[in-house]
């Protein structure tokens, strides 16, 4: 026969089944979950009719970062050019990029920044295992190498597809994105490198909450001007930098499928499994066997065969 | 193949399986034949001249990855921050590796006597699955020497991924000591059979809580890019329990492909009980597989439904989400159905593998075909399938290696 499993050797195993799950589940509870942003989240908003495309702002980011400078500066239009095939993108080189947009509505091209738009309630951040990213109350979402593990979900999660990895490195690989010059600028309260350097005045820093006044009132006080809403100011749960913009946003290169709630949302349902399954299973399945245990026995003994040949051999 | 299975059957035949305990070490690696008689099978094989080749470029491909980082070997794409490695290696391997649950939860839960023969070749089938899908990751990871960070140094655990950690470490080690017994007879330590007899309860039900929310884990893991897939392969709300009850029938499928192999590539391994009950035990893990199958495909049809994305099916995409819902789940399930009603277990068999080919193939258009539908699609670079045949390569050393030996598929005597 099977060894005799007595009701304490069975709590003893259910106990320690429950403490070794419980210990390894995490308290999933989200307390943030009506987070409306710091009071003193800084912001950019950016005015999308009024830039040239002259990617001065991609200069001073590059210095700033000590990164590569950006490619074809001196041919500048013919770079944009090409672009035709496919858009730039944020990389492991360029924390910001410039793309050119043509709309059927204008008879002039419109240049769309592209860079880490500082969500409120970041993906990268709430999808990060080691807790790399932080949101700091000066409304930047910056990253913490040491501690990466470069497994890469913060890419995936992102909605603007921002964060880019080093993959070229095989020794300190790392997730390379803009931090709103968090360390040598915002945190003095200073705006950040490509502000600085906008002669378009395309780009105006503050805090969110006044961003989002100016851009209602340069929509309201030039009826025709531009579209009338500001992209960032709902999108994944609202984001620092804030674009207005004479077209429709798709029609100016802005990925109008990002989710209006904050990505963390479409997770919640997940998480909340989590606690149910811990306390549910352990009991139904411990209730399964004690019936499937009962059933044998009693069979057993009735018809008098001898299963416990094959049993005992466990 | 015949000569070598010939060679160590006659040698393993009649000592191995006969007298068990007083051999020595070496005789028990060397499956009782001299060293220079075990590399000379080996060397007669076919298969290992193919593994060879495989490794030959393999190894060099992943040493070029560790000195000279993923770019090496892959398209260090940007745009697609998983590939093949992950898509295959991750994604693919952990449900086919839920085996291990389903088997053990079947005997020790169910009291399912029955399926006793086949336990043990599904718990081996899922503890390589889950550590070679830990190989993957480790290739793959950008810093593989932090594999620990998210346990030791720093801790995100509202985010998915830090369940997903966790869980597959904790259950590697509960699918580890589920494999003690059998390790315990070929070396020979009772005390320690006996002591995991008495917590096999705890740890199956461990095992069945870890692997239902660690399965469901991977697949919310992708709710993080709601509107990057395709929407008929994301539905939010469903989405881990796509992922969980398709690793059911996965890890059924794959033992009925596993063990079909076994049959006849190791049959001088397989003692007259497996060999005699697998075909019964087919038929009933195929009818298991087949009613998770309609679970699946009821909850496939919610998640339609519920998104109301019935006008989808009819465009491009949605031809192909039904051809892959069609081939990889209804084909087996019928022919399943009609299998199991006929007793056809080649049939059976044949079916297993289209299913298991097919979680495969849902998993890789979640993580690469699908995602990032509205741009380019990402072909992976020769070398990183090459590192994804590699890794699968030593899978299969490791299997092989240890079925030959740990009593898996035959039952130890004293």
């Amino acid at each position: 026969m099977r060894a005799k499993i007595s009701r304490r050797t069975l709590l003893k195993g259910l106990v320690a089944a429950m403490a070794s799950t419980i210990s390894m589940a995490p308290s999933r509870k989200s307390s943030a979950h009506d987070f409306q942003g710091y009071e003193t989240n800084r912001g950019v908003l950016v005015d999308v009719s009024r830039c040239v495309g002259c990617r001065s702002c991609e200069v001073a980011c590059s210095r700033e970062h000590g990164l590569a400078p950006p490619p074809g500066l001196v041919d500048n239009y013919r770079l944009l050019d090409q672009q035709q095939q496919g858009m730039r993108r944020t990389d492991q080189n360029a924390f910001t990029v410039v793309n050119r947009h043509e709309s059927p509505l204008l008879t002039h091209p419109l240049f769309k920044k592209t860079q880490c738009n500082h969500c409120l309630e970041p993906a990268c951040l709430t999808a990060c295992f080691v807790n790399a990213y932080t949101k700091t109350p000066e409304g930047a979402v910056i990253y913490d190498a040491d501690v990466c593990v470069g497994c890469r979900t913060c890419m995936v999660a992102c909605p603007f597809s921002i964060p880019a990895f080093k993959y070229d490195s095989a020794f300190a690989p790392q997730i390379m994105k803009c931090n709103f010059c968090f360390d040598t600028r915002l945190s003095r309260g200073r705006p950040p490198a490509c502000v600085e350097a906008c002669p378009m005045e395309a780009l105006t820093f503050g805090y969110r909450n006044d961003l989002l006044r100016v851009a209602r009132k340069r929509i309201r006080d030039t009826p025709g001007r531009y579209e009338k809403a500001v992209y960032g100011e709902f999108e994944a749960g609202g984001t620092s930098w804030l674009y207005i913009s004479p077209v429709p946003f798709e029609q100016a290169g802005f990925d109008i499928h990002v989710p209006r709630q904050p990505i963390l949302n479409y997770v919640k349902d997940f998480l909340a499994v989590v606690p149910m399954v811990l306390t549910i299973w352990p009991g139904l399945f411990a209730g399964i066997y004690l019936l499937a245990r009962a059933n044998k026995t009693h069979k057993n003994t009735n018809d008098h065969e001898d299963v416990s040949d094959e049993t005992s051999e466990r | 193949m015949k000569p070598v299975s010939a060679n160590i059957t006659d040698a393993v035949g009649q000592a191995t399986i006969v007298s068990g305990s007083h051999r020595g070490l070496l005789d028990k690696i060397f499956l009782g034949l001299s060293i220079r008689n075990y590399l000379g099978q080996l060397l007669t094989n076919p298969v290992n001249w193919i593994l060879g080749l495989i490794l030959a470029i393999g190894i060099p491909l992943l040493c070029q990855r560790y000195l000279f980082g993923l770019q090496a070997i892959t398209h260090g794409s940007q745009d697609y921050p998983w590939g093949i490695l992950l898509g295959f290696g991750l994604f693919g391997m952990v449900p086919l590796s839920a085996s291990g649950f389903l088997l053990s939860t079947t005997v020790e839960i169910f009291r399912r006597d029955d399926f006793l023969p086949i336990e043990r070749l599904a718990l081996l089938n899922g503890l390589l699955g889950y550590f070679f899908a830990v190989v993957f990751l480790l290739v793959d990871l950008g810093m593989p020497w932090r594999l620990t960070y998210p346990m030791v140094v720093s801790f995100g655990p509202a985010a998915v991924l830090f369940l997903v950690a966790w869980h597959v470490a904790t259950y590697l080690s509960v699918q580890i000591a589920e494999m003690l017994p059998a390790v315990s007879e070929w070396a020979d330590w009772p005390g320690l059979k006996r002591f995991i007899k008495k917590i096999t309860l705890g740890l199956t039900i461990a095992g069945i809580i870890l692997s239902t929310l660690h399965q469901g884990a991977l697949g919310a893991l992708f709710c993080y890019a709601p509107a990057k897939i395709h929407p008929l392969w994301i539905a939010p709300e469903f989405q881990w329990l796509h992922f969980f009850v398709s690793s059911i029938f996965a890890g059924l499928c794959m033992v009925i492909v596993v063990s079909w192999l076994v049959k006849h590539t190791m049959t001088w391994r397989c003692d007259r009980r497996y060999l005699s009950t697998l075909d019964g035990i087919t038929l009933g893990l195929a009818k298991g597989a087949a009613l998770a199958m309609i679970t699946y495909l009821v909850i496939k049809l919610v998640a339609v439904a519920h998104d109301q994305e019935w006008l989808l099916l009819i465009s491009g995409w949605g031809l192909y989400y039904l051809l892959e819902l069609g081939l990889g789940t209804v084909v087996p399930l019928v022919i399943f159905a009609y299998g199991v009603r006929h007793s056809r277990v080649t049939m059976v068999r044949w079916g297993a593998l289209l299913a298991v080919a097919g979680i495969v193939w849902n998993r890789l258009n979640t993580v690469l075909i699908c995602y990032n539908y509205r741009l380019h699609q990402e072909i992976p670079y020769w070398k990183e399938l090459w590192v994804v045949l590699t890794v699968l390569g030593f899978y299969f050393i490791v299997y092989r290696f240890i079925l030959y030996r740990i009593p898996v598929l035959f039952r130890w005597r004293q």
